[in-house]
């Protein structure tokens, strides 16, 4: 018997096997059979007394102007996050690493404070900055410039501007931090060689830093789409709940939300699970055969 | 410094001290209403005017009462936060290791895997896990809110990065010395880990404690509730607790701020890991 056991500790051929263990069960238990159960849920009508086959109904019910209203917040909130979420922390992270600039631990660790609080503290101060009280810090400042007082998170336009500005407060510091380790990785004789050319800064810029920076855009763009269809606690806390007026703050999975768990419809909130399955592996297949980064990985 | 630099470095400190203020601002907008009473915040907003008169530490006072159960939820998302970061840094630990150590049948079999968990948003499988919860009986409990958490693909990701520059040799070894499989992982790779560890722990732990979606639907009773599912449900519309939200809300940032000022470059390394190197 101890023979076996010290066989088995000695193992070479086992023991992958054994510490990969906790993620095969996970993975099948919490990924792959939920995977699967919100697929075929999607295509039945669930109920207590047992579920029914229904086809394609689930997904024709779906196809409402509340749910391409959700589809089209999500899609334009991920749009203009990246649109701001690129280029902002880059230009700062450019400007902090450059070599006038000291004291850059503080300013890097001012820049990453906002990213310590949780979304639900942000989310909170957020919606009381913009409340709809004339005493509010943001018609405060609506005020100054001599506009009325705005009730900011009923209007579609200024919804916005609360959710944006939300994104790029908790989030500038951290996709500040990745353009900072990419810009360490950039060799100064580039530059070197570039001044002896006579490149001014915005040539260099453009011609090296941003060039060069590539890699860390291609990985800023991943998480910033996932972290974007994904969007959900941030319109939560917003709109005090999951219903906002007019649906303005209403995202996919926010619409899931009410499906599954408010209105109870299981069938059509797996439905939406699908489609926003389908939605991010089709921009995950898409990125990935422009970026070439799939046989990258596989190789390394 | 020549006198060609004085004006570019005068600009870029002037743009980068007008971004810092407007990154703090809101933190501050938050302190300054804390000391205004409730219902004051209720009927304003948060705003930066203080009036001397009436500016008190009295929310603070009645967060630290104990007559509300601000610190229940305190004390939940710090246990759970405890459980998830030790047990899935463990686990996490043990896949990345065999990732990046062995050659074995279904490597990049497994390995898709790991990426394919990286890509789909879990909201995605929300219902179907929560159904799963349910039916394993975990509703409203901590075991609840941990399991589906355990092994997380980025944690995998990072951990198999940082031991792919190990040398084999080294493994051979003590393979000679007659160590084990498991007493390699256990007592030479652990202790080298250690640096990963702390990186990879604040990383999960912020996901943690900050996670608001799952727990709120697995909580049923609020002796359970965590801090930001509890925090959130104090927003009404009535505005009656006003008071607590905002000072909890303060009290909320404070430990996570105290940590990150004494290990900064920690925390960076942690929520910023996996950015280029990937």
């Amino acid at each position: 018997m101890k023979k076996i056991i010290d066989l088995f500790r000695y193992s070479q051929k086992s023991a992958p096997y054994v510490f990969l263990f906790p993620f095969i069960i996970t993975f099948g238990v919490f990924f792959i059979y939920p995977i699967i159960d919100t697929i075929v849920m999607s295509f039945q009508k669930v109920a207590v007394t047992g579920n029914t086959f229904r086809g394609l109904g689930n997904y024709r019910i779906l196809m409402n102007p509340v749910f391409f209203k959700a589809l089209k917040n999500s899609a334009f909130y991920t749009i203009v996050t990246l649109c701001l979420m690129i280029p902002v922390p880059l230009v700062l992270a450019a400007m902090l690493n450059s070599k006038l600039v000291k004291g850059k631990t503080i300013f890097r660790g001012m820049m990453f404070i906002p990213a310590l609080t949780s979304v639900v503290v942000a989310g909170t101060i957020f919606r009381l900055i913009f409340g709809e009280m004339s005493g509010s810090f943001a018609n405060n400042v609506v005020g100054f410039f001599g506009y009325g007082p705005l009730i900011w998170l009923r209007k579609p336009v200024t919804v916005w501007i609360a959710l944006f500005l939300l994104c790029l407060w908790r989030w500038t510091g951290v996709n500040m931090m990745y353009y900072l380790a990419g810009l360490q990785q950039i060799p100064s004789d580039l530059y070197e060689s570039a001044e002896v050319d006579g490149a001014n800064f915005i040539q260099k810029f453009f011609h090296i830093t941003i060039p060069m920076l590539k890699p860390t855009t291609i990985y800023v763009l991943t998480i910033s789409i996932y972290g974007g269809m994904s969007m959900f606690t941030e319109s939560y806390i917003l709109f005090n709940g999951n219903s906002s007026t007019n649906n303005v703050g209403l995202t996919i999975v926010g619409y899931l939300y009410r499906m599954g768990w408010e209105q109870n419809n299981i069938g059509l909130a797996s439905a939406t699970g699908c489609v926003l399955l389908g939605i991010v592996m089709l921009i995950n297949v898409i990125q990935l055969g422009v970026n070439g980064a799939f046989s990258k990985r596989n190789a390394a | 410094m020549n006198k060609r630099k004085i004006i570019p470095s005068i600009v870029l400190y002037f743009i980068l001290c007008f971004t810092i203020a407007l990154v703090l601002l809101p933190l501050v907008l938050l302190f300054v209403s804390s000391l205004r009473p409730g219902t004051e915040l209720m009927r304003n907003g948060l705003n930066l005017s203080i009036d001397f008169a009436t500016a008190s530490f009295k929310n603070y006072r009645l967060l630290f009462s104990g007559e509300n159960s601000y610190f229940t939820w305190y004390k939940n998302s710090m246990l759970i936060t405890f459980l998830q970061v030790a047990l899935s840094l463990f686990l996490s630990a043990c896949v990345g290791y065999s990732f990046a150590i062995y050659e074995f049948k279904g490597k990049n079999f497994f390995f898709s895997c790991v990426l394919l968990l990286m890509m789909v948003p879990t909201e995605i499988i929300m219902l179907p896990l929560y159904r799963l919860t349910v039916r394993m009986g975990n509703i409203d409990t901590i075991t609840g809110i941990v399991l589906p958490y355990l092994v997380i693909p980025m944690l995998i990701f990072f951990f198999r990065q940082y031991l792919s520059g190990i040398p084999k040799d080294f493994l051979d070894a003590a393979r000679i010395d007659g160590c084990s499989e498991y007493g390699i992982f256990g007592r030479i790779m652990l202790p080298l880990m250690k640096p990963s560890f702390a990186a990879m722990g604040i990383y999960e732990g912020m996901q943690s404690w900050n996670n608001f979606l799952w727990p709120m639907i697995v909580i049923r009773s609020s002796s359970h509730t965590t801090l930001p599912v509890g925090l959130a449900g104090l927003i009404t519309p009535y505005g009656n607790n006003y008071d607590i939200l905002i000072a909890g809300s303060c009290f909320a940032i404070v430990p996570i701020l105290i940590l990150f000022i004494c290990f900064q470059s920690y925390f960076i390394d942690g929520m910023t890991a996996g950015g280029v190197k990937g």
